[in-house]
């Protein structure tokens, strides 16, 4: 019942969507538009409609798969360095191979970030103080050392600007042709529901994992490269959205706890309605321009991470 | 049954397990008892494939625990750990689901099903089977989570301090539990008790543990006896009848 209220959210918000910005279109139009309308609608307003959905989607269940994995419920893309791990891939292919395009972006950018993530998980089970806030804190400082390093590469080779581009999520540059990279998002979306079941026994820990039969490593590494894939294609296209991966889960979690078989799908839902309607804010506060869409997500999504660390805080 | 061979462990420097070798008796129970940081736990850990042992063997059914396979392992050998379960928000039932895994992979048939609500009952939580365990008291969540290993129905069950976290009545009801799951249904049961008395009141076996060894294995009756008790525990205890069942009196 709640699914079908929020699939019904999620259709009106992205036909809502598909009807803001800076050429005016009526929704009441629709059943005649003219040539320059449709292509307005075929190359800008679709293809965007659509990443701002996918790129919900995927890194509110990163997010899931992730605190699942860790085991925190404040681990996320944004606090365990993948997404600056993300960023790194894309600079360092650029430096590497300045006339390479999307593939070798994508192939250092997915690697780094896999990289980053075992790294980040090995150092956290290392760690012997398993104080939920501390863990996303040694996560958010290994983040800020790759960006660092970044920053330091991108200086050198003066591609600071350009790395300035995906600091920040932006749906604005997304046309048709640009963007279909994140469609690699929809199968990874498919798979975390299918392994639902063993994510929420890893979420139980290794050793009644084990005793459960499962291959907790094999299940751990999985969900990473998941993770590694969805970040990567969507700060490739988008840019980084922090939060996202964060605060949805983490709703999702108290309102329907952490049975992954039933949470999946809401989580998917509630982030990519989350998603679009920061979208649409981002383009109507001062049209007609627009504030980048990662900078509406921190705000709003970081007032309600502050909430949830309250909460979440005082049960534990 | 389960025989331990020879079974050494080392942390670093630090030794566990010292040339451990003892055979747990098939449809009995035995209970590890001894004092802390003598390698019990460790020990269950490494029949369990939980930990890896430096050196021995281990053999489950007559046949190296290393050969079998993640899942037919589970669907015979279930172990629950010390009661430091993770905080997560599943209901009482959704957790003792993951139970029958092994057998299901997540598609539960009648019979899952039918397991599922008799251990539910079994463990008495039918009551609150609808409730997150995150909300529960620490009893409760213990008694859930040995729900979960009961679903799992295993012919060998290993629990780890299971009576950690639980008031006395429920401490005897678990281990009456125990006794009808090893004398009805012939499960093989090993666990790891600090209080004596449980060990004598409902052990067959036990086998006590110091200094990284095994220095006592035998039936109940022939091990709780005072010297023996001096030596594993190294306080004095007065051991009294009460209707054929020995009581060890520990306290001054």
């Amino acid at each position: 019942m709640i699914r079908i209220i929020l699939i019904l959210i999620l259709i009106i918000v992205s036909f809502i969507s598909v009807f803001v910005g800076v050429k005016d279109i009526s929704i009441f139009d629709i059943h005649r538009l003219d040539q320059d309308e449709l292509l307005v609608m075929l190359v800008s307003r679709l293809p965007r409609m659509i990443s701002v959905l996918i790129a919900g989607v995927g890194m509110s269940i990163s997010g899931l798969i992730v605190q699942q994995i860790s085991m925190n419920k404040f681990v996320s893309p944004t606090t365990m360095g993948t997404l600056d791990a993300c960023k790194m891939g894309i600079l360092f292919s650029m430096i590497l191979f300045p006339g390479g395009g999307m593939m070798y972006k994508m192939i250092l950018s997915f690697s780094i970030a896999l990289l980053a993530s075992v790294i980040f998980l090995k150092i956290s089970s290392k760690i012997k103080m398993r104080n939920i806030i501390f863990i996303p804190l040694v996560g958010i400082v290994f983040g800020n050392i790759l960006s660092a390093i970044s920053t330091f590469f991108a200086y050198k080779t003066n591609l600071v600007q350009n790395m300035e581009g995906w600091l920040i999520g932006d749906f604005s540059s997304i046309i048709k042709g640009n963007y279909e990279i994140l469609y690699l998002g929809v199968p990874i979306v498919i798979l975390s529901y299918l392994y639902a079941n063993k994510f929420t026994i890893v979420g139980l820990g290794e050793d009644t994992a084990s005793s459960l039969g499962l291959n907790h490593k094999r299940i751990t590494y999985l969900g990473l490269v998941f993770v590694s894939i969805t970040s990567t294609v969507v700060v490739l296209t988008a840019g980084v959205i922090t939060f996202l991966g964060l605060i949805i889960p983490n709703i999702v979690s108290l309102m329907f706890g952490d049975n992954l078989k039933k949470t999946v799908s809401y989580t998917a839902l509630i982030g990519a309605i989350f998603l679009m309607i920061c979208d649409i804010i981002s383009r109507l506060l001062i049209a007609p321009y627009e504030i980048p869409i990662g900078l509406t997500v921190s705000i709003i999504g970081g007032m309600i991470f502050l909430i949830l660390i309250f909460k979440r805080a005082k049960n534990v | 049954m389960i025989e331990v061979k020879n079974v050494s462990k080392m942390y670093g420097e630090k030794m566990i397990l010292n040339d451990v070798s003892v055979s747990f008796p098939k449809g009995k129970i035995t209970c590890l008892v001894g004092g802390n940081g003598t390698g019990k736990s460790t020990l269950l850990s490494i029949i369990s494939r939980l930990v890896a042992k430096d050196s021995g063997l281990i053999n489950l059914l007559d046949k190296d625990i290393v050969n079998f396979k993640n899942r037919d392992f589970a669907k015979r050998l279930s172990i629950l750990k010390q009661a430091n379960h993770p905080n997560v928000r599943l209901t009482v039932k959704e957790l003792v689901e993951f139970g029958r895994f092994p057998h299901s992979q997540g598609r539960m048939n009648a019979l899952d099903k039918e397991k599922v609500l008799e251990s539910i009952a079994f463990m008495g939580l039918t009551d609150i089977q609808d409730q997150y365990i995150d909300e529960l008291s620490g009893g409760q969540r213990q008694r859930t989570f040995l729900a979960m290993v009961l679903a799992q129905d295993t012919e060998y069950i290993l629990l780890d301090e299971p009576l950690n976290n639980l008031d006395m009545k429920h401490s005897v009801e678990i281990m009456k539990i125990l006794r009808v799951l090893a004398d009805d249904y012939g499960k093989t049961i090993i666990i790891v008790v600090h209080d004596i008395n449980y060990a004598s009141s409902y052990a067959d076996y036990i086998a006590a543990v110091k200094d990284h060894k095994i220095i006592h294995f035998g039936l109940t009756d022939d091990i709780i006896r005072e010297d023996i008790m001096k030596e594993v525990f190294d306080i004095d205890m007065t051991i009294v009848d009460n209707c054929n069942n020995k009581v060890c009196i520990y306290f001054k």
